[in-house]
């Protein structure tokens, strides 16, 4: 997932800026490198993995004032800030960091949400290691980074704990309706971006909470809905709209919302299609998507039944198919469910696996077990259609594939059957054909994916654009919002020069 | 949130629900469903779409009352709102000039087909209209379908319609008895699967409408997954009209009933705190 990008001129600019101005050369000055590089990361505090393995509170609890500012100590405020290269949605790092050290915690606040309008969110999910903090300075002096995403969400928890971000001054109305189609990350920053230059935004929504895979996909614990409710209440208080259980595509099409007045699109709707591996006794009964898993447990709130009329099947020996953050999330739930045994079956080894690493750092200390270079073959259902076992072969690593990483080939006659009551499989998805579909002249890619210009997101329809999974196929919340800051930026240059090109 | 115009029981056990929905109404299709949630803590459930007015902007689904959600639905009445309903769902039903079609609809799947009767007719289709009930009391919308059938149907099981036999055997008779160029059956699993097993020998094209479990309804998630010709298909996104000679009905049998025992659970505890 890493990717180094190139930082715009103009972001650049204003980074440097900051670098020169006369507060940070005393902070420099204040504290020198040596004493900066003696300071210890500080430990993010977590919840005891035999107390959290049992509920869905958060795991982790978010540094104190003290810690942050000590954290952003360690940060040597170097010329040529790696961390800025390394952020999809280019967020000034080095000037919100050391608005930290001061203990100026709204201005970092305020920083940050220049390019990010999800912080809470980013600092919790973001994959930090392989973004900013992977081409951090210090990470190369000392071998360990500035904590960038901890810093993130304490500066956004002490936001929203203030009672959340101040609405912006916002030009005069532009009078240009716009649609946002799905109000997961991608939308919910075009939404947030557009709103604030003062055009007239509508998000429409297939489900009934805003959020999108931040709300189904994520569980409580590794990103409280509280925090998504506090970020939806800022657009609202920012312009925004929001159409609930609006389904583009079938309640009405992209042609009907043009009909209606909106003048600029963009479709964030994701990567809404499961995958399965067409193996044997998929369908059973007790196998699930990874996607129906978590939306039960997640959206549906079935970790509270029967208080909440959605069920879910428990699992007292649970496998969990995949190696991603999405497996590591429906394996930490199947456990807090009370699965006795909650098993991730990963046909690569452990050097593949695409989930953070501080996630199944978490899996590990909660009690979940890894099996590596095994693929499952088949499932065996009892009499009433119910799984009971699988059967799962070995694998070994051979040549590197496309992906560079060294491709699993079967293991001949290591076949075993192992007993279990739950599967969820977590091997990826594609993207929701409803769009596509119901939209005549929309280019799209071999694997359903819409085709754009990445340079603006545009799609081959003028005015519509698109970003995050339903371009990709399938990424992080982060990739999804640097494609939304992308999109909005195109989107608001075009209502502007009067809707033309 | 969307506000309920009219709930009424049609026969016992089985409710009529108009609700204000005019962009669904503005969209529907024979064919189609909507996503019902009832209130905040309620599930999600598909419904057929059994009606609409698109100048009122209302949509009409019939359901049978059996678990917590469809129990909720009962006891709502015109001026309450539904925390959800979105739709229209699911491709619509294929409408052709075929000649004969046979459409048979049992339980809530009597009003599921009414849509597709009213089609195939304008269509300049001959349609035959059968309903099944377990009991002559059951028997509701005769008036809506009798003026849109070329003939009329009933079959039931206590006798008063000249028959105690399940829905298949009428099949066969009418099939018997004149050429029949397709077949659509909406209703409970088994209703479906009986109608497909009734053509199955003759090989006439038997359209089904099936309703398995769904979540969101959008794709998103696989639960209503079925096996069609051997491929798992999503009911929501691909159907739900299937080729009831090719759906693997015990799959569908054994998924429809994953959560039978936390559904009686979910109606236990609904019921102690709704009727302490």
């Amino acid at each position: 997932m890493s990717e180094q990008r190139k930082v715009p001129a103009s972001l650049a600019e204003e980074v440097l800026a900051e670098f020169e101005k006369d507060w940070r050369r005393e902070l420099r000055k204040a504290v020198p490198v040596k004493e900066r590089m003696k300071i210890a990361r500080r430990p993010m505090p977590q919840r005891a993995p035999e107390a959290r393995n049992r509920d869905f509170d958060e795991v982790n609890q978010g540094l104190t004032a003290e810690e942050a500012v000590l954290e952003a100590r360690r940060c040597l405020d170097c010329a040529k800030p790696g961390c800025v290269a390394g952020c999809p949605v280019g967020i000034d790092i080095p000037t919100f960091v050391k608005l930290v050290e001061v203990g100026d915690f709204a201005a970092a606040a305020a920083k940050i949400r220049q390019a990010n309008s999800l912080p809470a969110v980013c600092g919790r999910v973001c994959p930090q290691e392989t973004q900013c903090e992977e081409t951090c300075l210090l990470k190369k002096a000392s071998g360990v980074a500035v904590a960038i995403g901890n810093l993130e969400r304490f500066v956004s928890d002490t936001e929203l704990a203030g009672g959340g971000a101040v609405v912006p001054g916002t030009p005069p109305p532009t009078g240009r309706k716009v649609a946002v189609v799905g109000a997961g990350p991608a939308g919910l920053t075009v939404a947030g971006e557009l709103a604030r230059l003062g055009h007239r935004v509508t998000v429409f929504e297939a489900l009934h909470d805003a959020g999108g895979v931040l709300v189904y996909g994520i569980p409580e614990f590794r990103l409280p809905k509280s925090i998504l409710v506090a970020e939806v209440a800022y657009l609202v208080r920012l312009g925004v709209e929001f159409r609930m259980n609006f389904i583009v595509g079938k309640t009405a099409t992209i042609e009907d919302l043009r009909a209606d007045g909106y003048e600029a699109f963009f479709i964030g709707s994701g990567a809404g299609l499961p995958n399965f591996m067409k193996v044997p006794g998929e369908n059973l009964v007790g196998v699930y998507s990874a996607n129906e898993y978590l939306t039960r447990v997640n959206l549906m709130r079935a970790y509270d039944f029967p208080r909440y009329d959605t069920p879910v099947f428990p699992g007292r020996r649970a496998a969990v198919i995949g190696g991603g953050n999405v497996a590591m999330d429906s394996v930490r739930t199947a456990k807090r469910l009370g699965a006795e045994k909650a098993l991730i079956v990963y046909r690569r080894s452990r050097m593949e696996m695409p989930a953070r690493i501080e996630e199944v750092h978490h899996a590990e200390e909660e009690g979940i077990e890894f099996h590596f270079l095994t693929v499952p073959t088949r499932y065996i259902g009892d009499e009433r259609g119910r799984v009971k076992a699988m059967e799962c072969l070995r694998m070994e690593l051979g040549e590197p594939d496309a992906s560079g990483r060294r491709r699993p080939v079967p293991v001949p006659g290591s076949e075993f059957i192992t007993e279990v009551d739950l599967v969820v499989v977590a091997i990826g998805q594609s993207p929701n054909p409803l769009i596509a579909q119901t939209t005549p002249g929309l280019a799209v890619g071999k694997w359903g994916t819409i085709d754009v210009d990445w340079a603006t997101m545009a799609t081959s329809i003028p005015g519509v654009y698109a970003g995050g999974d339903i371009v990709r196929g399938g990424a992080t919340v982060i990739l999804a919002m640097g494609d939304a800051r992308t999109a909005a930026a195109a989107m608001d240059k075009r209502l502007r020069d009067g809707g033309a090109g | 949130m969307p506000r309920i115009v009219r709930r009424e029981r049609l026969v016992p056990n089985i409710h009529l629900l108009e609700v204000e929905a005019p962009e669904i109404a503005r969209k529907c299709r024979p064919g189609q469903f909507v996503i019902v949630m009832p209130d905040a803590r309620g599930e999600r459930i598909p419904l057929s779409i059994a009606d609409w007015d698109r100048d009122r902007g209302t949509v009409v689904s019939v359901f049978q009352a059996v678990g917590t959600t469809t129990r909720k639905l009962a006891l709502l009445g015109a001026g309450d709102a539904l925390a959800i309903f979105a739709g229209p769902l699911g491709l619509p039903s294929e409408v052709g000039p075929f000649g004969t079609v046979l459409c048979a609809g049992g339980c809530y799947g009597i009003a599921a087909i009414h849509p597709l009767v009213r089609a195939l007719r304008e269509a300049g289709n001959r349609v035959l209209v059968l309903v099944d009930v377990k009991a002559d009391y059951l028997l509701y919308w005769r008036d809506r379908l009798e003026p849109l059938a070329d003939e009329f149907i009933v079959s039931s099981r206590d006798g008063l319609y000249g028959d105690t036999e399940f829905v298949g055997r009428r099949v066969r008779d009418i099939l018997g008895r004149e050429k029949i160029d397709r077949v659509a059956a909406a209703g409970c699993t088994y209703f479906m699967s009986s109608v497909a097993e009734a053509t199955r020998p003759s090989g006439v094209k038997t359209v089904v409408s099936l309703n398995p479990v769904m979540v969101d309804g959008t794709g998103m998630c696989g639960a209503c997954r079925v096996t069609v010709g051997g491929r798992t298909k999503f009911a929501c996104v691909d159907g739900p009209d299937f080729d009831g000679h090719l759906v693997d009905w015990a799959e569908l049998y054994a998924r429809r009933r994953s959560y039978f025992d936390d559904e009686v659970r979910s109606l236990c505890a609904w019921e102690e705190e709704r009727f302490p």
